[in-house]
């Protein structure tokens, strides 16, 4: 049972108390390496049976951030975003719209990004996820992750990490060659980190506090490290 | 703290931390997806159940009956909560119409239900079985329709009609004149994290962790609408996913987490589901105005009238988008009038800069087109017309007010002097390129505001305050501000925001929350250094806090030593006073540069250039108030180009409620963005001599994108936003 | 969303066996159009069958010197696929234009074929909607309908079908192939895949329950300067008002299809052939018994000035 005046509220939500923060994240995760719940409650009712479909159940296994997990008894209907934020209780991943209109919830699956609020985790079997978890932590940044700091490429945080995972696929894709909408050569063999190209494949990633400028500076910085 | 004389020399005026383009210290935690927000609480006890919230179907009416059978039945459901078993609920103080609706309908998608179970899939399964039986009444959906009825407001912040000399004899006399209308539509605030609440009871007391702007408001709210005493409830609020108004008042999520995770026994989270946000939450009303501007010959402004209508749900309060144009513009001829409207759409209220933000939208475009009728430079007309004293009381100042520098800078550095006065005259490949300008202005608010400053033996300094940081930067600028009074590093610094046991703060909102609760932390701190100095028995006037040492009188002792025995702990608050205050008028200004191209064949609009010019008093960071100010640019964009809450106006409601049916900029909407800040301090504001800006980036932009749409292609456009259908007849013709 | 079960096919013929099998069953590949439906539960599957992992995600010649494109090859690679890139410019184009990058990397050839209407009413289950309930009565007409159809609508149904892709298929005269619950395949021109809604808009495509598409074969290359404009109000990651595709050869005769006006990517042969006389000529023909609204009647002139710009930019 929950007890409110237990809580320890402030030792995960003070930018001054990393040193916790760290501690309580990993006993977390190692608590919840398995998620299991039998559906508690009454069951369909035969009578109801058509309009009540009784939950469908799967076991999944995917690699997430170089970690294998095991997802027990998982609805069918769990999104990747809800087996992530929920079932494996990783909440960096963001839930900003649950259909696919804002990118908040934008993981690197295989190598790709993709919404993972769009798709069912027991789509997901053998898959390797990376998430901003896998990127960095608070004292060992990832590069994009020091540049969305350095150059203020966030304001309120909730679209970050879905910007940051967006971000370091789409360097990736620029320097795969895979062409964009604003890309002038489809034939070209390989394209420049332009602004122009940045925020055209970052397009899929709405930053309401609107610190676009800034994120296509800190990619930019990014890219031109890499080069 | 009583702040009832202005600003003298204090420790702020170091600037060694204040002042400086720091790195926000909640950035880690936020670029790591470690900073936790409402919905996300897994660290603080047990597994909780989720709700899942049940819309109204209809804008306004009965519901007649509510088969709840099936969905007591569905797999893993634990409660539901209607109006017919929650108990009596009041209405917030801040709210309009009831978060839990039933049997009345009051608006489209008002909550009438919420569904509790095991986990999310089985929740909002559960509510898609509930069968709502519906009796519809009449309503009204148009303001255009319904403006004929508007009526004096009850309910409003500034007087319905305000009237300096005789605008009638003035605008009819006058020799130059222009009488407009415009409109604006509803907005959505549309903040990255839906609203959500896990709420949680521990006997007769209730913890919610919620994402909210305002925390004492809100847990005065709370309480408010379930009957319980107000310390009976807790709220938490460390993290806010975007507000910009949306949060600024206890909304369904928190409510109904409150009464489901009484119902199930246990800790309920909600969120409200994206579709249902436009609808069940508060926006922007629309506005139609009429602005009257008559000027000599000379370009002066002798009259000056602004009407604005807009609608709201009974009890609700206008768009006083008239407000600036009290302050803005000379003029001895002067009235504005604010009527609203009885409109059964979802409820209408704050979003980022009310009243200014759609102002703004329609008295700069007048600007504009005032300036052409007189022959004149749009900056130069604004330049003649600018004030230093109230134009309705001139023996009233501003405390400082730099709109000219604003302008004269902005023009320089944005190149102004080449733009064309005459439309359609540049050509970039198959754009038209034109340049826009416009005044940003926004009244500078102040709130009292409380913190709590703790010392430790380890010389860290701990703050405490209730005030919220909804991406404003408030963990950072708090932890500069408590860095600089008592003489230490940031990284000796921890600030605690967004719990209701913390002390009152100003909150999140009108842009008075950077100054105001920086203040109240300086008042904190002031009393932390007057304990410190008497502890260690230094002169609390002359000791000299710096590098983690206090000294004075040739010695020099370590910070901490002074919480050796116990950590010392001290409270205080800021409090304006409001004589003080008003003696002079506080307001922030600006100046917006846009250019942007027109395509000559389809007229689709795109901002290549945009500056911000800002007069806003101290500049707390400089790093994260430019984010502020570029951030609030691109929200103006959206009301420029895309944003509309399109309203049915059969059926009653916000027909594209999600993100890809409400518009709003994306990346490549953007370019490059440029804030200049003047060297501005305001010793009037506060002991922090700094004002808002968060408000201030949005206020004018729209206008400056119009008019800059304008220079590019001829077609002057009234009604936003600025899409290419209202262009495209105006256009030369093709081939 | 409704509970449902799920399994995954290991063959096109089993998918489609399965389908017919188990009553209310659906195919899934890439999901981002279904599970946004299912949510909203406008699509109530009762059974999930992925055939995201079928072996059809491979793009390869064809002895007709054209291409086959693997029904599960997703946009991402279908856009920079170097054969399509060069000879079917168009298609790329308006994959590119078509979503953000994370969708592309989801969705696939075929599920962005039956993708279904953006049209607001469709998506809000308290409203009356012919397609998404049949004889309820349609809640556009009347309602919002700015982003709505102009031609080839009905008193049933005013929805327009959203995908980029498609515009270029159609202009490309791609072949949808298929493969039925019996094994038995067939080749549907793109032109006859999608049904105007008449009073039925409920039937979107003349596929037959439990039939899978397997592939999309375009024809060889015909050449051609391949442009695709597509007009939003924002800049990128928005469905289109309208959009042009069209293929221009270097005697001014050519083939266009447009997109945001019709129930399905709209190409009439015998407007294209006045391509030789501008812009004007074939929209004329295009928009012959068009029907548009008040809020959407820009359409018409949106699509003959765009088509415009983009012969003069073919004739460049």
């Amino acid at each position: 049972m929950l007890r409110a005046s237990n809580l320890r509220e402030h030792d995960m939500t003070s930018p001054g108390d990393l040193e916790l923060n760290r501690r309580d994240l990993m006993v977390a995760a190692a608590a919840t390496a398995a998620v299991a719940s039998a559906p508690s409650g009454a069951g369909a009712q035969p009578a109801a049976a058509a309009a009540v479909r009784a939950p469908s159940k799967a076991t999944v296994s995917m690699m997430v951030n170089g970690e294998a997990r095991r997802l027990v008894d998982l609805d069918t209907r769990t999104t990747l975003l809800d087996a992530l934020r929920e079932s494996l209780q990783m909440p960096g991943t963001k839930k900003g719209c649950d259909h696919g209109q804002c990118g908040a919830c934008t993981v690197i699956v295989d190598g790709r990004r993709i919404n993972s609020c769009l798709s069912l985790a027991v789509m997901h079997e053998g898959e390797s996820v990376t998430t901003i978890e896998g990127l960095g932590t608070p004292d060992n940044l990832h590069a994009m992750q020091a540049a969305f700091v350095k150059h203020d490429g966030y304001q309120c945080g909730y679209c970050t990490p879905g910007q940051i995972c967006s971000a370091v696929a789409v360097l990736d894709e620029i320097k795969a060659g895979v062409p964009s909408h604003v890309t002038a050569d489809l034939t070209a063999a390989s394209y420049d980190p332009t602004a122009d190209e940045i925020r055209e494949r970052m397009s899929g990633n709405i930053c309401r506090c609107g610190a676009y400028s800034n994120i296509v500076d800190a990619m930019s910085e990014v890219a031109g490290r890499r080069a | 703290m009583k702040f009832d004389t202005p600003a003298t020399t204090n420790p702020i005026d170091q600037l060694k931390v204040v002042g400086k383009p720091l790195d926000r210290v909640d950035g880690p935690l936020k670029v790591t997806g470690r900073a936790p927000y409402a919905y996300e609480r897994h660290d603080v006890g047990a597994k909780p159940a989720v709700g899942y919230v049940l819309g109204a179907g209809i804008a306004k009416g009965r519901i007649q009956a509510m088969d709840l059978a099936a969905a007591k039945r569905a797999p893993g459901v634990l409660a539901i909560v209607t109006a017919e078993n929650a108990g009596k609920l009041e209405l917030g103080k801040f709210n309009t119409a009831k978060l839990l609706g039933g049997p009345d309908i009051d608006h489209y998608h008002q909550a009438i239900a919420v569904v509790v179970a095991e986990t999310f899939e089985q929740a909002r399964a559960a509510a898609g079985l509930i069968k709502v039986e519906y009796a519809p009444t009449q309503g009204a959906f148009d303001l255009a329709s319904a403006r004929d009825g508007a009526v004096v407001p009850k309910n409003a912040n500034a007087p319905a009609d305000t009237a300096v000399g005789d605008f009638g004899r003035a605008f009819a006399a006058a020799a130059v004149k222009l009488d407009e209308s415009y409109t604006t539509p509803d907005h959505s605030h549309a903040m990255m994290e839906p609203h959500a609440s896990m709420a949680a009871w521990e006997g007769d007391s209730l913890t919610v962790w919620t994402s909210n702007q305002m925390i004492a408001w809100a847990a005065g709210d709370i309480a408010k609408t379930l009957g319980m005493p107000n310390g009976k409830v807790r709220v938490i609020s460390p993290y806010i996913g975007g507000g910009f108004g949306s949060k600024l008042f206890v909304r369904a999520d928190a409510v109904i987490a409150a009464l489901a995770a009484k119902a199930a026994g246990r800790p309920v989270k909600v969120a409200l589901p994206r579709p249902l946000i436009a609808n069940n939450t508060t926006h922007r009303p629309a506005t139609i105005q009429r602005v009257r501007l008559g000027a000599g010959s000379d370009g002066k402004i002798t009259a000056i009238g602004h009407e604005t209508w807009s609608g709201n749900l009974p009890d609700g309060s206008p768009e006083e988008a008239v407000a600036q144009t009290r302050l803005l513009y000379a003029g001895a001829n002067r009235m504005t009038a604010t009527r609203l409207a009885l409109l059964d759409l979802p409820e209408g209220n704050a979003m980022r800069a009310p009243g200014e933000a759609p102002g703004l939208m329609a008295l700069e475009i007048a600007m504009d087109e005032m300036a052409e009728k007189l022959g004149m430079d749009p900056i130069e007309f604004r330049i003649l017309n600018d004030t230093q004293v109230d134009p309705e009381d001139p023996k009233r100042p501003f405390s400082l007010r730099q709109l000219t520098e604003c302008y004269r800078t902005g023009a320089e550095k944005f190149g102004w002097s080449a733009r064309r006065a005459r439309t359609g005259q540049v050509r970039d490949g198959r754009w038209l390129v034109g340049m826009g300008a416009a005044s940003a202005f926004r009244n500078n608010l102040t709130m009292a505001s409380g913190a709590r400053v703790r010392l430790g033996s380890d010389g860290v300094v701990t703050v405490e305050t209730d005030m919220t940081d909804i991406g404003t930067g408030s963990y950072t600028i708090i932890a500069q501000t408590a860095a600089e009074m008592m003489g230490v590093p940031l990284e000796k610094v921890v600030v605690r925001l967004g719990d209701s046991s913390f002390p009152a703060s100003s909150g999140s909102g009108g842009q008075w929350g950077a100054n105001s609760s920086t203040a109240g932390v300086y008042a904190a701190c002031v009393k932390l250094r007057e304990a410190v100095a008497g502890q260690l028995g230094f002169d609390a006037a002359t000791a000299e806090f710096a590098d983690g040492e206090v000294r004075g009188g040739g010695k020099s002792v370590p910070l901490g030593d002074a919480a050796k025995a116990r950590e010392i702990m001290v409270e205080d608050k800021i409090e304006f006073d409001k004589e003080m205050t008003n003696s002079k008028q506080q307001s922030t200004f600006g100046a917006h540069f846009v250019e942007v191209g027109v395509d000559v064949a389809t007229a689709e609009v795109r901002i290549r250039r945009m500056l911000a010019v800002c007069s806003a008093g101290r500049i707390l960071n400089p790093k994260s108030a430019r984010s502020q100010v570029i951030g609030a640019m691109v929200m103006g964009a959206g009301a420029a180009l895309m944003e509309e809450l399109a309203v049915d106006k059969t059926r009653g409601f916000f027909v594209n409620h999600d993100l890809a049916g409400y518009e709003v900029p994306v990346h490549a909407d953007i370019p490059h963005q440029d804030v200049i800040f003047l060297d501005d301090t305001d010793p009037m504001s506060s002991p922090m001599k700094a004002k808002g800006v968060g408000e201030l980036g949005i206020c004018g932009v729209a206008a400056a994108i119009a008019n800059a749409i304008y220079n590019a292609s001829g077609a002057r456009v009234r009604d936003y936003p600025v899409t290419l259908d209202k262009i495209l007849d105006r256009l030369p013709e093709m081939g | 969303m409704k509970a449902f079960s799920f399994s995954r096919a290991s063959t096109p013929a089993e998918a489609a066996a399965s389908a017919q099998r188990i009553e209310g069953a659906k195919f899934v590949a890439g999901g981002t159009n279904l599970l946004d439906l299912m949510k909203l539960e406008i699509e109530t599957p009762t059974h999930l069958i992925d055939v995201s992992k079928l072996k059809l995600d491979t793009i390869e010649a064809t002895a007709e010197g054209g291409l086959r494109i693997g029904a599960m090859v997703r946009n991402t690679d279908l856009a920079a696929d170097a054969r399509v890139r060069k000879d079917y410019a168009l298609l790329s184009r308006a994959l590119l234009a078509g979503a953000s990058g994370q969708l592309r990397n989801k969705a696939t050839t075929a599920g962005n074929l039956l993708q279904r209407t953006r049209c607001p009413y469709f998506y809000d289950t308290n409203q009356p909607c012919n397609k998404r309930s049949p004889g309820s009565g349609c809640s556009a007409i009347g309602g919002f309908t700015r982003m709505l159809g102009v031609v080839g609508v009905s008193d049933a149904c005013i929805a327009t079908n959203p995908s980029d892709m498609a515009i270029a298929m159609r202009a490309l005269d791609a072949v949808v192939e298929t493969v039925s619950p019996e094994g038995a395949t067939r080749a549907i021109p793109i032109a006859e895949l999608h049904r105007l809604p008449g009073d039925t808009p409920h039937i979107e495509t003349v596929l037959t329950p439990g039939e899978l598409i397997t592939a999309v074969t375009l024809p060889k290359p015909v050449g051609g300067k391949h442009v695709y404009r597509k007009v939003r109000d924002r800049a990128s990651y928005a469905f289109a008002l309208i959009s042009v595709g069209a293929i221009v050869q270097p005697d001014g005769s050519g083939r266009v299809a447009v997109g945001g006006v019709a129930p399905k990517p709209w190409r009439v042969e015998a407007a294209e052939k006045e391509m030789v006389r501008g812009a004007k000529a074939v929209t004329d023909g295009l928009f012959a018994g068009a029907n548009p609204t008040h809020e959407n009647a820009f359409k018409l002139t949106l699509v003959q000035r765009t088509l415009d710009a983009v012969l003069t930019e073919a004739r460049g």
